[in-house]
């Protein structure tokens, strides 16, 4: 059958993919068009609010950082066959990590509490996707459904704990007192002024770096080490995996324990290096979108790096759409990642057979 | 005495109450998950009916047009996701996320764009809801102690859709389990390829599922916006639809144990509003965020404890191809 047939390795990884983007975006064009509004002028303003000047570039690329980490995640854990839908969850309990340790810790020394922090928000995020892996591995409770369960539990989690503990009574705001700046990144204005480049106020920070960083850990430890070895053993065949010798149960709990700790780092970017405090609800839905970016790299960290890229620029041309036009508001964006992992994801191959069918006429000829 | 009984008689009701939209997606779940399609999807399907139902009963002061708009606008997700996962073979859980955060999206900018009210619908007149039915004879039976409060409380008093439910889910069970099409669903469920060997078309049975999967979360979500709402608020579904895919696995893909597993989870939310701001004996109040993570909690626990290697239909997750 044409589904399973070979096509060109550029096309492969290349035109097919944005066959499929470019099907996700027609669809949304036509939204845009169904609610009155004119969908070249809605992607003008689209592009020029996302790239168009210094600071929408910095905000670009400070929501591609959240993308790039959730998006891993569900990669990560997609080439151990799992379907990692917490990491909102995961990343929201993270930041109870790093506000812990920002909060409680500033006696210490920046060069100390700021790894720690970033290393709570990892635990935090592991520990959150660990037991709904533990619960699939050990229990058969299907993953998509329990960590579903745990981003509510999640939320009611973190609302009761910030609300009645660690709010500070001096503030209206559901939200903790700022971290000592000591326990905070760098942003990228101070790292860039260090180089006399004068760049604008941004709430794009160091976190950015421990994405890419994060990307190619991701790469190295899925294809290059004996543990990703297993993890994407158990991901294509479970029986394969016992026969030889890999224990499934443990590598799934593993899997989703990394990947948790990706969704985790989110928190980093958005609690200790954007908001300088703890507040509600500050994931935003970015956990979900890490789907998207992850179907649409392909699972490959270089991909995952691209998508991200491209969901950071629509959620901010998106912020500048939603204020210029009458008719539009920022959930646009979530219709147009719904349609991406629409494509991208579940009709991946829709074109495949008629490529295949070009090309093998081409290469007949 | 009377007191005791008005009390538990009105957490029961409230229980039915919150059991409908579990109990349809429920059953919708089973019809497609029966057919070898796992349907992650019953969440965003819900969600866009809910807002169908509530524009169209706004538009035409009806809520009878609301519940069949509701129903189109599912059926069309659904077939959606059958396009995706049965014609295309792709991955059925991924199309089915797609439907729900396509679902959220749709809903919140059409809202947005249509009634401009911050992304929900104008609230509904009564004329345009479903409103609660008395039955015969409330009046007269009322009178009599216990049985008068059951009667005019809890069987009594719900809306048009409650019964509906009701009635549905013996006609579920009858369709899946006494009929032509019942067994055969079943068996496209378990092994696609004998059915497909016995001349019977394996995409055409799992269409039909989906049609039957949409029609029933469509209903779903008219409940929730023209029945228990008076509008759509935005992401007003808040995990029913999983709440409901658990509720499937809990009660082993067969009707009426879903039913009670449905059943339980709506108990658990209707204790939980029962309990807030309530001290109880040797605990005190119970902070708010705790109880409201007590259905989601409760599944869990189910999914976890008590259900063990839940034994889905055999074939359900698998794209069918005539070649393998």
């Amino acid at each position: 059958m044409s589904a399973g047939a070979r096509l060109p390795r550029w096309v492969d990884l290349g035109l097919l993919p944005l066959l499929n983007l470019a099907a996700a975006f027609l669809l949304s064009g036509l939204v845009v068009l169904a609610i009155g509004e004119d969908p070249i002028k809605a992607l003008r303003i689209l592009v020029n609010g996302a790239v168009g000047y210094p600071e929408a570039i910095a905000f670009t690329l400070y929501y591609t950082t959240n993308f790039i980490l959730t998006g891993l995640a569900v990669a990560l854990a997609f080439h151990a066959g799992l379907f990692n839908i917490g990491g909102e969850g995961q990343a929201y309990v993270a930041g109870l990590g790093v506000g812990l340790a920002c909060l409680y810790l500033d006696f210490l020394p920046g060069f100390a509490v700021v790894p720690i922090a970033i290393l709570a928000a990892a635990a935090f995020g592991a520990a959150w996707a660990a037991i709904p892996g533990w619960l699939e591995a050990y229990r058969g409770s299907h993953v998509v459904i329990t960590t579903i369960m745990f981003n509510f539990l999640a939320a009611a989690l973190m609302t009761y704990l910030i609300t009645n503990w660690l709010l500070d009574p001096a503030h209206g705001a559901p939200e903790t007192r700022r971290f000592a700046g000591h326990t905070t990144l760098w942003t990228m204005q101070e790292m860039l002024g260090w180089f006399g480049i004068k760049a604008p106020r941004s709430p794009l920070n160091a976190a950015f770096f421990l994405a890419l960083a994060a990307a190619v850990f991701v790469w190295i430890y899925v294809w290059h080490s004996r543990a990703g070895y297993r993890l994407r053993t158990v991901g294509s065949s479970h029986k394969a995996a016992l026969y030889a010798g890999i224990d499934p149960a443990r590598t799934i709990v593993v899997a989703m324990a990394i990947s948790g700790a990706l969704a985790g780092l989110m928190a980093v970017n958005e609690i200790q290096g954007a908001q300088a405090r703890l507040l509600l609800s500050f994931t935003g839905g970015y956990g979900f979108v890490g789907i998207a970016v992850a179907l649409m790299g392909r699972n490959h960290p270089v991909g995952v790096c691209l998508a991200a890229l491209l969901f950071g620029a629509l959620y901010q041309g998106g912020a500048e759409l939603a204020f210029e036009m009458r008719n539009i508001n920022r959930e646009m964006v979530i219709v147009i990642q719904g349609l991406i992992i629409l494509f991208c994801g579940a009709l991946e191959n829709m074109f495949r057979p008629t490529l295949a069918r070009l090309f093998a006429s081409r290469g007949a000829a | 005495m009377e007191d005791l009984v008005l009390q538990t008689v009105s957490l029961l009701a409230s229980t039915v109450r919150l059991a409908v939209p579990l109990i349809l997606c429920a059953l919708a779940g089973l019809f497609a998950e029966r057919s070898g399609v796992v349907d992650i999807g019953l969440e965003g399907k819900m969600l866009a009916g809910a807002f169908a139902a509530a524009s169209v009963a706004f538009w035409l002061q009806s809520a009878w047009a609301g519940l069949a708009a509701a129903m189109l606008v599912s059926i069309a997700f659904a077939l959606v996701h059958g396009f995706a996962c049965i014609t295309h073979r792709g991955n059925q859980v991924v199309a089915g996320m797609a439907l729900n955060v396509l679902a959220v999206g749709l809903t919140a900018v059409l809202a947005f764009a249509w009634f401009q009210e911050g992304g929900k619908t104008p609230a509904l007149a009564d004329a345009a809801r479903f409103r609660p039915l008395q039955l015969p004879f409330a009046a007269e039976i009322g009178a009599v102690p216990v049985i008068g409060t059951i009667y005019v409380r809890l069987l009594s008093g719900h809306n048009a859709l409650v019964y509906l439910t009701a009635a549905l889910v013996p006609v579920v069970a009858f369709v899946v389990f006494r009929t032509r099409f019942g067994l055969r669903l079943r068996a496209v469920g378990e092994n696609p390829h004998a059915v497909d060997t016995a001349g019977i078309s394996v995409a055409r049975l799992r269409y039909e599922a989906m049609l039957a999967s949409g029609a029933l979360c469509g209903i779903a979500g008219a409940y929730l916006s023209t029945a228990q709402s008076a509008a759509f608020l935005r992401e007003m579904t808040a995990g029913k639809g999983f709440l409901a895919l658990a509720a499937l696995i809990f009660g082993k893909w067969m009707p009426i144990p879903t039913l009670f597993a449905c059943l339980i989870f709506a108990f658990a939310d209707a204790l939980q509003g029962r309990l807030q701001g309530v001290e109880l004996p040797g605990i005190g109040e119970v902070p708010v965020q705790a109880l409201q993570a007590l259905p989601y909690l409760l599944t869990l626990l189910l999914l976890a404890g008590f259900v063990g290697k839940a034994n889905a239909p055999r074939a359900s997750g698998i794209p069918y191809s005539k070649e393998k």
